[in-house]
């Protein structure tokens, strides 16, 4: 799924010469869009920190209801969205991916804060999962730790954007014979097996790698730690080699 | 119309009903009203409590691992995380840990502002777990709201002093990262002359409220023989009768200097540790109101240490143990630390109040329905951050 602008047959023109007299002009793909992407249900799920964002954005302060998206469901059989809102762990991780399992078609995913897009803070912790996305496909990344409730804002709305553009014959929810079961990740000796699903995420291969950044690292050398002591000092560079 | 006349009623003393056999249920990890990622297998005979065995780790981040392989300004940040409805109480415990460790003073002004934010954060904590427990027993949301209403304005006073609503990280070793500014100090009064007024309206709608009063009272006794021995600590064992506060009992910091009584309660059920919460936050009302009183001028900030933030890894504490512990809002809430000499601690243990509270959680769901267990691990406040750190 990309994110594209749905674009209307309909010339903008004449579209708001008709406006003007009353009439308005839409798509069938317009309204069932509009109508999807302006109730959105939910989970009511928390996991960590961020949870609490969660109700906060839901209270009366930020008012997720302003967006129809106020209805948590605890429930995964009757939610659309599921907002992974904290450190998901290696014990975790199967019930989340169950979950996921449950939620009806179209699902989304929001990932919200640093622990659920790729361990954030704890990254460390033989126990945290490096990112939900390595088992579930996931639609919005909101970062921060924990976002403030702004930010969650943002992601609902950019949800809403995505379900705008999505066309309806084309996405493949809504194909016929459908069956899109993520593999549940078991408890090994080592942790989690498989350690991802192939389908949804693949680790970064060195030359993807080099693409973007180039070669950041000098083979061959090792590099020294910044000096911490010459911070504020114009006349030395820090993290010099 | 006459009633429908049923062919068979049943009566209690049927041999149908009689024979009954234990049914098992899973609640949680997911269950919204696990208040996080807490399971618990139940055992039922029809509707009534037999065993209740908590099921933990769903939430173990390796937090004291991380903090043996960090400086220890760096495990600031991550104590935040620990309960992460009241960072600044988290950040004062471990201050304090380090404090001891090395022997830092603190500024006169920096230890009112310490007591200012954690006795807000007390506030923040006790008016949101009152909140959840209306949740719990079914007033779906709407006393989050008023909670949460009131908790935002506090939050607003963090943004501002600490630059992030929620993990703070706004203690240093000798003082506090910055200092209060006169508009701050204002917002924290208006905030305190406000407050009584939420209370009573809260108040108002709950204390009497009849189904709360059904629900809540001899739900989940705890008696007092029981919540020595288990070393259960905070409004849980205040709410038993047991007289213990570390703000009076330890004294840390400079709350000596304040005139606060300790709310105590008699019974020990779910509606004592609903009332003690409330009568603690008008307690903590008195305290602010004095240190926003007495507040000197001065530096905030030890000045031996105030280069600290920019080199941790300079920062190397003398050999030795040292145990810091306050009052947190949920209970007595300590670090443990051991140092060897080195940039970073040997051990860091952390007395984590939720978890040695949850100890009690089947001897108080015993014999009760399934929909009191709710209520009950509600009332134990318990945050899941903290409880498997």
């Amino acid at each position: 799924m990309t994110l594209n602008q749905n674009l209307s047959t309909v010339e903008s023109g004449l579209k708001s010469e008709l406006r003007k007299k009353g009439i308005v002009i839409a798509t069938l793909e317009d309204f069932y869009n509009w109508g999807r992407r302006s109730s959105i249900w939910p989970l009511q799920f928390g996991l960590a920190c961020c949870a609490i964002e969660m109700i906060a954005t839901a209270c009366a302060r930020y008012d997720l209801a302003r967006f129809g998206a106020e209805l948590f469901r605890a429930s995964p059989r009757q939610a659309d969205l599921m907002i992974i809102s904290g450190t998901v762990t290696k014990k975790m991780a199967p019930q989340v991916v169950r979950l996921y399992n449950q939620m009806p078609e179209p699902k989304y995913v929001i990932t919200m804060g640093a622990c659920s897009i790729a361990g954030g803070p704890f990254i460390d912790g033989t126990n945290v999962l490096k990112g939900i996305d390595r088992y579930i496909p996931v639609d919005v990344h909101l970062p921060g730790c924990p976002p403030r409730p702004e930010a969650l804002l943002w992601g609902i709305t950019e949800l809403q954007r995505k379900i705008d553009g999505q066309e309806i014959e084309k996405n493949e929810w809504y194909q016929r014979g459908l069956k899109r079961e993520f593999p549940i990740p078991e408890f090994g000796p080592k942790g989690l097996i498989p350690k991802f699903n192939p389908d949804v995420w693949r680790p970064e291969t060195a030359s993807r790698r080099r693409e973007r950044y180039g070669d950041p690292i000098l083979l061959g050398k090792k590099t020294a730690a910044p000096k911490f002591e010459t911070f504020g000092d114009p006349n030395v560079k820090v993290g010099t080699v | 119309m006459s009633p429908p006349v049923l062919e068979k009623t049943f009566q209690a003393s049927d041999p149908v009903l009689q024979d009954t056999e234990t049914f098992e249920v899973n609640l949680g990890p997911q269950h919204p009203s696990t208040h996080g990622v807490f399971r618990m297998n139940v055992k039922l005979e029809g509707e009534t409590i037999v065993s209740l065995k908590p099921v933990m780790g769903y939430l173990h981040r390796n937090h004291e691992q991380i903090a043996e392989n960090m400086s220890y300004l760096g495990s600031m940040p991550y104590t935040d995380r620990l309960d992460y409805f009241n960072s600044m109480s988290n950040n004062f415990g471990y201050a304090l840990a380090v404090e001891r460790l090395a022997k830092i003073d603190v500024p006169e002004r920096a230890q009112y502002v310490r007591v200012i934010m954690a006795e807000l954060t007390r506030l923040v904590n006790h008016v949101s777990v009152i909140g959840f427990l209306l949740n719990d027993l079914g007033a779906f949301f709407t006393p989050v709201l008023y909670a949460f209403r009131e908790r935002e304005k506090i939050l607003d006073v963090f943004e501002e002093v600490a630059g992030s609503r929620m993990m703070c990280n706004y203690l240093r070793f000798g003082g506090v990262k910055r200092d209060l500014t006169p508009a701050v100090t204002e917002r924290i009064k208006k905030i305190v002359r406000g407050f009584p007024k939420f209370l009573d309206e809260f108040e108002g709608l709950l204390t009497r409220n009849e189904i709360l009063c059904i629900r809540c009272q001899k739900v989940g006794v705890l008696p007092y023989d029981l919540a020595v021995n288990a070393g259960i600590t905070g409004p849980m064992a205040r709410a038993s009768g047991v007289n213990y506060d570390l703000r009076k009992v330890d004294r840390y910091s400079i709350y000596d200097r304040f005139k606060f009584k300790i709310p105590l309660g008699k019974i020990g059920d779910v509606y004592d540790r609903y009332l003690v919460r409330i009568l603690e936050m008008r307690e903590s009302l008195k305290i602010l109101e004095q240190a926003l009183k007495e507040i000197p001028a001065g530096p905030v900030m030890n000045p031996k240490f105030a280069a600290l933030a920019k080199a941790p890894r300079n920062f190397k504490p003398p050999k030795g143990e040292a145990y810091g512990r306050v009052e947190a809002p949920k209970g007595e809430l300590g670090f443990y630390l051991v140092s060897d000499g080195t940039a970073q601690p040997w051990r860091y243990h952390v007395r984590a109040p939720s978890l040695i509270n949850l100890t009690v959680l089947e001897d108080l769901c015993l014999g009760h329905k399934v929909a009191d267990a709710v209520i009950i691990l509600g009332s134990i406040d318990i945050v899941l951050g903290e409880l498997d750190h």
